[in-house]
């Protein structure tokens, strides 16, 4: 065809989104053959200390709800401590997946394809350990079903005006979402595997799940645009569930708390640790399955360069707080901010600022961004960070409020502290148990952005520039 | 009459009636998703309807090429947010202005502002339930019988094959030509699809 009357701008070739000339059926083959072989010995090891880490949370939630919530260092005046810090911090994890697994889909970001299904499965599992730590933190747990509009003997209904019930209500709606969204897109992978099965139960189970998916065209049609109005209708919501969680915080009166900047800076802030759990957890993951080809180095360099924006943007609103405290000229506000860098936890603040400000600016170094080593490490230190701003943002505030005579350190106890790495152990248990079970990448999608799926691919004179 | 009807929608669900002698339709192989396309494009052209491809992904250019519309999936979707903005705006009001009144700070019993965090959820979770709610439904989905199963090349579709089913119960099908057209559309094999299991169960 004659390409020089074609008036498109040429852009600079992209990499290729899947390495090493793989065709449909390696695709199939790479990602499926983990589901049906026996785990590496390191994905045992892995799910020891992981079962290990959850028994301990067990542990302790049954400790918890055996004693109360005095087992925790919460106190006077610091009544929100390690729950909250570890519920924000959860909840913010989750919001990498929803984000590769929505925004950029409406973005048409293709190389998102090979990142979404891992990414969404540490979303549920995040929002699950989220989910968690609110539960247990109402004290009696038993009647947590009263954050709920159900009718009953006392003619009570929960109260809609308060953001606890605000996030009630994002936090379950977004788990719910998120959880459709991640079974609707896998509906047509968990068919190639129930046609792979050999073992008759597996292959029942199996076809159970992928609700008798044939690849029919008339289904596609639909089933594509519901992952299109899925992904439109995710987008807003993890915009949102963020800016709920912060509301929590910015209704209230509380110097520090109180600002209106805190929703956008919150969902910064998910979508920064957010992905560096995301990076933590592929690095891992695609060395040890050998999927280095459909995961490559792009994707990680690419993970890294929004590692970098979020991370500048959530610094920017650090010192944006400062100025805001500043400028206010509210007596108040202005102690809070210098009580954070100055006061008592100054440490904790110095780690957040360095962690999540500083260390990130490293990506603006290709040659760091493409080292596994180094993002490894950085995607670690994020994390580190991020759950420090949580601990800096929910306890400084409180540990000096109004009244010098009720002012306090906190100190959180043995149980906050195992509950919380216990929560890990529930999370990578889940996620382990993801991997060895289920397809850890897309098949049908990483198939769809291969050249070969394009039907013009197969043309004479191999031109794209039919029009659709 | 009814059940013309019922066949008509379980049709545009992919979901075919097989003939008399059980014969549920021709199914063949094509070598890649350009010949899909083209043999799809010939296939509607000859004035079949009850007809389907198959594929390990979705096609771009597939639905043109078979004469299909758009998918209405969205007008349920705008359904469903509907209803859970009307549900959400009900439930605030009713419970804390009409049944329960309470006094808080002074505040009006209900007011747009607060009330629009839930309204937004609710708005979304009813949306999205009843999005995919649809497409199910108008795929015909959960479906775990389908006499393309008993096909042995057919479970390839959802790694690296691409079909063209064309159904028995399609006003042209006829077996020899259907397979002439399907051969002359470039077909690597055919095979004729016989429906077992479901006339055993349906011969009420």
């Amino acid at each position: 065809m004659s390409s020089s009357t074609d008036k498109t701008v040429k852009l600079p070739a992209e990499p290729p989104l899947v390495t090493g000339n793989l065709g449909f059926h390696d695709i199939t083959q790479l990602v499926s053959y983990h589901t049906e072989k026996r785990p590496p010995s390191v994905w045992y090891m892995a799910l020891a200390v992981s079962s290990t880490l959850l028994c301990i949370l067990l542990l302790m939630i049954a400790y918890l709800v055996w004693n109360g919530v005095g087992v925790w260092g919460n106190n006077n005046p610091v009544g929100w401590g390690w729950p909250i810090v570890n519920f924000v911090f959860w909840v913010g994890i989750g919001h990498a997946g929803t984000l590769i697994s929505a925004i950029l889909f409406l973005f048409r970001q293709q190389w998102r394809t090979a990142i979404n299904r891992s990414a969404e499965a540490m979303t549920i599992f995040a929002v699950i350990c989220a989910l968690l730590f609110p539960t247990i933190h109402v004290g009696r747990v038993w009647v947590i079903y009263w954050t709920l509009p159900l009718p009953n003997q006392m003619e009570m209904w929960p109260q809609f005006k308060s953001p606890l019930l605000w996030d009630v209500f994002a936090v379950s709606v977004y788990f719910t979402v998120s959880l459709v969204f991640w079974y609707i897109g896998m509906v047509p992978d968990l068919a190639t595997l129930r046609d792979r099965a050999r073992n008759a139960f597996k292959r029942r189970i199996l076809g159970f799940f992928s609700l008798g998916w044939s690849g029919a065209n008339r289904h596609w049609r639909n089933y594509e645009k519901t992952y299109l109005l899925l992904a439109a209708l995710a987008t807003p919501l993890v915009l949102s569930v963020h800016s709920v969680v912060s509301f929590d915080f910015a209704v209230s009166i509380i110097p520090g708390w109180h600002t209106t900047i805190f929703p956008p800076y919150f969902v910064a802030g998910a979508i920064f640790s957010g992905f560096a759990m995301v990076m933590t957890l592929l690095i891992l993951a695609r060395r040890i399955y050998g999927i280095e080809n459909i995961i490559t180095i792009d994707h990680l360099e690419k993970m890294a360069i929004i590692t970098l924006l979020t991370g500048t943007m959530v610094g920017f609103a650090y010192i944006t707080e400062f100025f805001i405290a500043w400028y206010s000229q509210v007596e108040y506000e202005q102690y809070a901010f210098l009580n954070r860098a100055t006061g008592p936890y100054a440490w904790a603040y110095w780690i957040m600022m360095s962690c999540n400000l500083l260390f990130p600016q490293f990506f603006w170094i290709k040659r760091l961004r493409r080292s596994i080593p180094f993002l490894f490490v950085t995607s670690i230190i994020v994390n580190i960070g991020m759950w420090f701003e949580r601990f800096v943002i929910t306890v400084t505030s409180l540990h000096r409020d109004f009244l010098p005579s009720s002012w306090d350190y906190f100190n959180p106890t043995i149980v906050d502290i195992l509950t919380f790495v216990g929560s890990f152990g529930l999370f990578l248990t889940l996620f382990l148990i993801f991997l060895r079970y289920l397809p850890m990448v897309s098949m049908a999608e990483v198939k769809m952005v291969l050249p070969e799926s394009d039907p013009h691919h197969y043309d004479d004179n191999h031109s794209k520039s039919e029009p659709h | 009459m009814l059940k013309k009807v019922v066949q008509n929608v379980k049709a545009s669900m992919g979901i075919y009636q097989a003939r008399e002698d059980m014969v549920y339709g021709l199914l063949a192989e094509y070598p890649n998703p350009g010949a899909l396309v083209s043999a799809a494009r010939k296939v509607h052209s000859s004035g079949y309807r009850h007809f389907d491809t198959h594929s390990p992904f979705p096609i771009h250019g597939m639905d043109r090429a078979m004469g299909l519309g758009q998918s209405k999936v969205g007008y349920l979707t705008l359904i469903g947010g509907i209803s859970g903005l009307a549900l959400a705006t009900w439930l605030q009001w009713w419970t804390s202005a009409v049944d329960y009144p309470m006094n808080i700070s002074g505040k009006p019993f209900f007011a747009i502002e607060p009330s629009i965090p839930i309204m937004f959820e609710l708005t979304v979770l009813l949306a999205a339930l009843v999005t995919v709610g649809g497409m199910l439904a108008m795929n015909g989905l959960p479906r775990p019988y389908n006499p393309l199963f008993y096909s042995r090349g057919f479970s390839r579709v959802t790694d690296d094959a691409f079909f063209l089913h064309i159904a028995a119960s399609d006003s042209n099908f006829d077996l020899d030509e259907t397979e002439t057209l399907l051969k002359e559309a470039g077909a690597t094999s055919i095979e004729v699809v016989h429906d077992h299991g479901y006339s055993e169960v349906y011969t009420l």
